[in-house]
């Protein structure tokens, strides 16, 4: 039904459309009414076309009903404030009761005391309310006049020319041009840009909090792509979805007069209230406006939510108002009875009403008489306490962070007692339990592993000076909080990275120029630096020496060229320097003197294909890594395939020669023509292997050092900004081994390679990271081999499953991929072990056609409207199969401090800590552990299972040795052990549908921890939600990312960590800390606190009221 | 002090907000580190009773010792006062006001009389304070309690004149404003009890009775005034009429003594005094003790009770009665006072005892012990 009415609106848009186009002086200057019926029918849509384009009329009809810009936060006028503020005042339930109570004291009959002086109280109140809201509305309405007063430059159609106007006056289809660290004044289709990509760099620190940049392009196929953009020509009309508080997606669609339509999406959006940074001009059209942008509608008030203490006050106080309506009852009816039975007497008044009347007129007055049983101005009060234990906990130096300069943050103001009864509390464990700086820290290639020793070295340096830091940061302070006051997220990072950067900065600190000061996330040294593995960085220097052409050698080194350049391209890190801030580094010629050996390398690449590797048995490819210098330098004396060979033309220009120390090598490859010498080679090893066990390593040591020395000054001035943080390492690691990226715009990436320079890989399309898939791609077409390659990053699981079906022993190179397949899983599990983060990094090679058709799978999807996510995550994971697997990373991922011994208190006090993380279970195990969660002590409970049937079998019979080993134990509870339970994301699915959550929660109640690892984030959250409702008790979710969003939300208390993942999950919270140590004071401390006096209070209140109430009369 | 002490042991092992770069360099303020303030920090200096054996023993002790003489001597003081108390209303068939009561008009003419014999078993000294009482008599009736207007009662003309609408319906009466207005004083309790002593040879003796200082002082010469000073009442209360149930104008309460007449006659003014309770008693007149003080007020013997059966009390099942009481330092006789005190007092002494076999007992044994997981 839907789509059918869909078809019938674009087809009635297209006839009026082309009528207007075809025809525009038939039209009558009155709006058609086809018109008019688009506007109701279309409904969820809005057209948007040029305020001063060729189409007034239809402007004008269209238009009408979009608000303008002009802004009012303001809840009241002057006129309406009394009546508005008064209907206010009476939602509360309290004031309502109060006027019931004074409006009955008017009655005569059931008067009870002095009517006016009923009055002063609710009078008082109301009056002092009044005026608060009326200075708060005051202020507010001072803020919009300010916000509404800025001016934008306007395009207007009188002058033809851009006017300052101010952004009240902005309308829906205007042309707004805005400059560089100019704010948005409403949401804007971008449709130019000053930068010669027609992309622009926005920061939504307003929006949300984030300060890293983030690109938005122009819309695709605008023709004046480089000339400024001339309004009146502007004849486009632009679908689009009705205004919505959705802030990541924007579906529409440009409409060229007569021509194709173009798609819209989020990155063509420019939303109100961000500001433009590093890009000159923008110009773009309004779509929202005012209080239609999506800004303003996702400015929603504080977050309610009811603590478990006021549900119960609510019923005691309904119990309250039965008691007093009993009471009153009873009075009325006695008093009907005893007037009955009294005839006549000296105290009655004569004339009264009859018994009955006389008993319900005393019902109201007895109500009125003991409203004070209804602890009405508790409501007040506990509001009044809560401000003030709020004002507490945020002053609690405790939790305050020094190095971010935050304090905890109180987002939900009524829920302060609550944090004093978790029960449970599932913590996610990056970010959160750990620091989420990532830092590489080894990898495996083509199934060799790359130890990475001083790395490791280097990593515990750090740490330890780390933990030195804290005692001395203060002498760092003035560098850190001058940058946090730009970008405040980010500053965590900063602490160290002017302490390990004091010394070499120490001039950089004389002039203090904003440039210097913008560090960006994910850039600490301890990430940023990385020491090479020689045997690695040996290996890939083949590249730039004309040796690379061995067969075996050379096999490897595809694979450990294609592994870097992944690592360097597939993410969406946006690439800046301190000269051009946040800017793309322009694409340098690439010299022509070095296309001969881009040729041979070209060659190298296209018959990575071919079966060369078909002769090599599995086991050899080890041996391969430990014989390959050796063959490396056996080759010295056979044929190379390096025509002309030259070393300056392998040499990056410009570039001194980083490798004095080789010169026999070097010149040993001069010259060489063919390379056919490997057996001879071979044969010559024996004779070599002195002089290489003696020089290599050395020589290799000294010259990655002076590489790295040499390169210093040019790559110190890239920074890279990602959105998360192992992105940002694996750039770093890449780029530690000469893969630079250089820069990126939309569709281009400027890579480094060593020994070849800059290249520049045209990027096809990015398919960006989604939870469910739990992986990322980027279609590029290769540099080398002008092949379409689709490079694939994600979670080992997944990456894996997808390279299994390419295992067949027909295929030619089947038996090598089974082999790296086979070997990176041994070493993905080694590194699981050692508690590292593990990415796997694939590759697919597509055929022309094979891209084209994809292509158009993926335009369509891009294009259409309705479904378009879906058909997005259909697209992606067409085209994510059959990848060939290059290699994994493990990341390390440093443990938060304090953090074992605040697992430790809050087991103390009784709550139970789950663990759900999308890591590993080796990972995730060995965090645990390190986190004292799990103790050596304890037993330790794994399910994992394959189907439904195995999954309850395996609950039953855990369930059975949990109860045996109790009993066991007999009923003095051991402290020091308990049973630990390990679920992977698979069984949880099993054990999470109806019939088999009732054991495996009786199960998880056994435990002192539970660990679910592999979950996905709805799997946390189906987690939170079934032990919040099916065993009742408060639960405590706190995380630090986007993924743990929905466990935060479902949680009775949702606490957010400010870290270094954005601010989604800190938005989305009840308490934002920055530490995991927080916790412990915030529930054991604040929490406990909070309880009791609140609980004491209330209890209190009853007492005194209903101690009072006999009183009154 | 204890804030202050605090703050310097903060800043030994934790760099406190505001630093002073050693080199002289920069000072930096973080701006949003909270003060490390006493209040801000919850660190204010409290104290909280915590319950232990060592103090909660003593206290159950003291207690029951201090209040057990307490309520002996509030015991034995209410026991030596005299009271005597007699029913006169009339239920019954044999009692001699039983005619009065069955024939009852507010206002006749003609006054039933009846006299009520009684003895006194034992002797009344110092001075004897007579009471009425009457039962079942709700004073406290929400509208009967509002019924007067308390700016008329103070003498002010204009109310005099044009009574507050509170007294409705006794407010007016024949298009003339009733003064005293209202329920309350409508409803004057106006029987006339007289006290005869019946000598051993049957001689009948008066017994003075004192019908001054029974009401409170503020009273008579605060709350209540007449309009226009005490002369010539009836010139002040010209345009006023006397409530429906009175026989007598206002002003002519007290035929005896002139100065206790009008709103000040301390009959009135006792009665206007609502009671809270339905069953109470009001002060009716004092009797003096003899002055030589050597025989008691009320010797023992024979009396009969006088009384002008006015008031009726048939209507809403009320009892009249009569008391003859002393007074003690502690008041009226009340001997709930000194129970209350002895059984709180035992009470107490008898749990700290009880706690003190537990604690001996028992107390040892959960010395360390810990909150159980």
């Amino acid at each position: 039904m839907e789509q059918f009415n869909w078809v019938r609106d674009r087809w009635r848009q297209l006839i009026s459309g082309r009528r207007l186009y075809s025809a525009p002086d038939s039209r009558s200057t009155k709006c058609s009414p086809e018109l008019h019926n688009t506007q109701r029918l279309t409904g969820k849509r809005r057209t948007v076309i040029a305020r001063h384009g060729t189409h007034h009329h239809e402007y004008h009809c269209i238009s009408k009903g979009y608000q303008g810009n002009r802004i009012r936060t303001t809840k009241y006028s002057l006129l309406t404030f009394i009546p508005m503020n008064l209907f206010q005042q009476f939602h509360r339930f309290a004031n309502l009761y109060f006027l019931f109570l004074v409006m009955l004291n008017w009655v005569p009959v059931v008067e009870a005391f002095q009517k006016e002086i009923t009055m002063i109280p609710l009078v008082v109140v109301l009056i002092v309310i009044a005026i608060k809201d009326a200075l708060e509305d005051y202020r507010r309405y001072r803020f919009d006049q300010k916000i509404n007063n800025n001016t934008a430059s306007v395009y207007s159609g009188k002058h033809q020319t851009y006017v300052d106007q101010h952004w009240k006056e902005v309308r829906v289809g205007d042309f707004i041009r805005l400059s560089c660290n100019e704010i948005i004044p409403a949401d804007v289709v971008l449709l130019h840009s000053s930068d010669p990509r027609g992309v622009c760099y926005i920061e939504t620190a307003n929006l949300d909090g984030e300060t890293n940049l983030k690109q938005r392009e122009v819309v695709r196929d605008q023709p004046q792509r480089c000339s400024e953009l001339t309004p009146e020509n502007f004849t486009a009309r632009i679908e689009c979805e009705d205004p919505n508080n959705d802030l990541s997606r924007f579906r529409g669609f440009m409409e060229h007069p007569g021509k194709a339509r173009v798609g819209l999406h989020n990155n063509n959006l420019l939303l109100r209230s961000c500001t433009i940074r590093n890009t000159e001009t923008v110009v773009g059209i309004v779509v929202y406006a005012g209080h239609e942008s999506k800004a303003m509608m996702n400015n929603s008030g504080p977050r309610y939510k009811q603590s478990k203490l006021e549900r119960r006050l609510n019923v005691d106080v309904l119990w309250c108002v039965v008691l007093l309506v009993v009471m009153c009852l009873t009075t009325a009816i006695g008093h009907g009875l005893w007037l009955s039975n009294i005839k006549e007497a000296p105290f009655l008044i004569p004339n009264a009403a009859s018994p009955a009347l006389a008993g319900f007129y005393l019902f109201w007055t007895m109500i009125i008489v003991l409203q004070v049983l209804i602890p009405i101005s508790l409501y007040v009060s506990i509001e009044v306490v809560k401000l003030g234990q709020i004002f507490f906990i945020q002053n609690d130096v405790d939790l305050y962070n020094d190095n971010l300069d935050s304090r905890i943050q109180c987002r939900a103001l009524n829920i302060t007692e609550d944090l004093g009864q978790i029960q449970y509390l599932f913590s996610d464990k990056t970010g959160t339990l750990t620091e989420n700086k990532m830092a590489f820290r080894r990898c495996t290639i083509a199934g060799v592993e790359y130890p990475h020793e001083e790395n490791a070295r280097r990593l515990e340096v750090y740490e330890r000076d780390e933990d030195e830091a804290t005692g001395r940061s203060h002498t760092l302070k003035s560098r850190t909080s001058a940058k946090s006051l730009s970008c405040k997220s980010l500053s965590c990072n900063r602490s160290s990275v002017s302490l390990h950067t004091l010394t070499d900065h120490a001039e950089e600190e004389e002039p203090p120029s904003p440039i210097m000061h913008q560090q960006s996330p994910f850039c600490s040294s301890m990430e940023k630096d990385i020491a090479p593995d020689p045997l690695l960085l040996q290996k890939l220097s083949g590249l730039s020496s004309p040796r690379f052409l061995l067969w075996d050698a050379s096999m490897e080194l595809t694979y450990i060229v294609d592994f870097f350049m992944a690592l360097a391209i597939c993410n969406t890190v946006v690439v800046s320097s301190h000269n051009q801030p946040r800017h793309v580094v322009k694409v340098p010629e690439v010299s022509p003197k070095k296309l001969k050996s881009l040729d041979d390398i070209k060659m190298l690449f296209q018959r990575f294909g071919l079966p060369r590797f078909s002769t090599l048995s599995p086991t050899h490819t080890t041996e391969i890594a430990h014989s390959f210098t050796g063959k490396l330098f056996a080759t010295d004396k056979a044929a190379s395939c390096n025509p002309t060979p030259s070393k300056n033309a392998t040499e990056p220009d410009g570039e001194p020669n980083p490798r004095p120390s080789l010169p026999s090598v070097a010149q040993a490859t001069d010259g060489d023509q063919e390379c056919e010498g490997e057996d001879k080679g071979s044969g010559e090893r024996g004779s070599w292997t002195g002089l290489e066990d003696n020089m290599v390593p050395l020589n290799m040591g000294d010259m990655s050092r002076q590489e790295l020395f040499i390169s210093k000054p040019d790559a110190d001035e890239l920074i890279y900004e990602a959105e998360s943080p192992d992105e940002a390492a694996l750039v770093h690691a890449a780029r530690a081994y000469g893969c630079t990226l250089q820069g990126r715009s939309v569709e281009h990436l400027l890579v480094e390679l060593p020994g070849m320079g800059s290249l520049v890989v045209p990027l096809l399309h990015i398919l960006p990271f989604d939870s469910t898939r739990k992986r990322m791609s980027v279609v590029v077409r290769h540099p080398l081999t002008n092949q379409v390659v689709v490079y694939t990053k994600g979670a080992d699981s997944v990456v894996m499953d997808l390279t299994e079906s390419a295992e067949s022993p027909e295929q030619p190179d089947g038996l090598m991929r089974g082999h790296v397949r086979k070997q990176t899983q041994k070493h993905l599990d080694d590194y699981a072990r050692e508690g590292l983060r593990t990415l796997c990094i694939a590759k697919k090679v597509l055929e022309e056609e094979e891209y084209e058709v994809w292509l158009k799978h993926q335009v369509f999807a891009e294009t259409s409207i309705e479904n378009r996510e879906e058909l997005l995550m259909e697209s992606a994971l067409r085209l994510e199969t059959n990848v060939t697997l290059l290699g994994a990373t493990g990341v390390v991922d440093k443990l938060q401090e304090e953090v074992p011994e605040t697992i430790e208190a809050l087991q103390r006090a009784g709550v139970k800590v789950w663990v759900l993380t999308g890591d590993k279970q080796e990972t995730a195990i060995n965090i645990a552990c390190a986190c004292s969660l799990l103790r050596s002590t304890d037993h330790l409970l794994t399910a994992n299972c394959g189907s439904k049937e195995m999954c309850e079998a395996l609950l039953l019979d855990l369930l059975k040795e949990v109860e045996s080993r109790e009993a066991e134990r007999g009923d003095a509870p051991d402290v020091t052990s308990g049973f630990t339970l390990v679920i992977d994301g698979r069984t949880l699915d099993f054990a999470l549908q109806e019939d088999l959550s009732d054991n495996f929660l009786e199960l998880s109640r056994h435990c002192r921890a539970v660990i679910c690892c592999r979950s996905t984030p709805l799997q946390k959250s189906r987690v939170v939600q079934l032990v919040r409702d099916k065993l009742r008790v408060m639960t405590l979710a706190v995380g630090d990312g986007a993924n743990d969003v929905s466990m935060i939300q479902v949680a009775d208390v949702g606490v957010g960590i400010s870290g270094q993942e954005g601010m989604q999950a800190v938005m989305s919270s009840d308490f934002a800390i920055s530490r995991f140590k927080h916790l412990r004071k915030l529930l054991l401390v604040h929490g406990h606190w909070c309880y009791t006096r609140l609980a004491n209070m209330i209890l209190y209140f009853f007492y005194k009221n209903l101690r009072i109430s006999p009183e009154v009369p | 002090m204890m804030a202050s002490g605090y703050n310097a042991k903060e800043e030994d092992g934790h760099p406190a907000g505001v630093t002073v770069h050693g080199v002289g360099g920069p000072v930096t303020v973080k701006n949003k580190k909270p003060d490390n303030t006493a209040f801000k920090q919850q660190r204010l200096p409290a104290w909280q009773p915590i319950l232990t054996a060592g103090t909660v023993l003593p206290a159950f002790f003291v207690i029951g010792l201090i209040f057990i003489p307490i309520g002996i001597g509030l015991f034995v003081t209410s026991k030596n006062i005299k009271e005597f108390e007699i029913d006169y209303t009339g239920v019954d068939m044999s009692s001699p006001c039983f005619n009065c009561s069955q024939n009852y008009i507010w206002n006749s003419t003609t006054p039933c009389t009846c006299s009520v014999p009684f003895t006194l078993d034992q002797p009344f000294e110092n001075n004897v304070f007579m009471y009425y009482g009457l039962s079942n008599f709700y004073q406290n009736h929400r509208r009967y309690v509002k019924s007067r207007d308390d700016s008329q009662l103070n003498g002010d003309l204009s109310s005099l004149k044009n009574p507050s609408k509170e007294c409705e319906p006794y407010r007016t009466s024949n298009d003339k404003p009733i003064a005293p207005c209202g329920a309350i004083a409508n409803s004057l309790f106006n029987d006339t009890l007289g006290l005869y002593y019946i000598d051993p040879n049957g001689s009948r003796t008066a017994i003075p009775l004192v019908r001054k200082g029974i009401a409170w002082w503020t009273d008579k010469h605060v709350k209540f005034r007449n309009p226009g000073g005490n002369d010539n009442l009836t010139v002040a209360f010209q345009a006023t009429t006397k409530p429906v149930n009175w026989r007598k104008p206002v002003y002519e309460l007290d035929p005896s003594d002139s100065d206790n007449n009008g709103f000040i006659n301390e009959d009135f003014i006792v009665w206007m005094r609502t009671a809270a309770l339905p069953t109470f008693r009001k002060l009716y007149r004092i009797i003096q003790k003899k002055p030589n003080n050597l025989s008691p007020t009320l010797p023992l013997g024979q009396y009969v009770l006088d009384v002008t059966y006015n008031y009726p009390v048939r209507s809403f099942e009320g009892r009249k009665r009569m008391i003859l009481s002393t007074i003690s330092w502690m008041g009226g006789k009340n001997p709930f006072l000194g129970i209350a005190y002895i059984t709180v007092g035992s009470v107490c002494f008898f749990l700290g005892i009880v706690l003190l076999v537990i604690h001996h007992k028992y107390g040892n044994r959960n010395n360390s012990a810990d909150i159980p997981h």
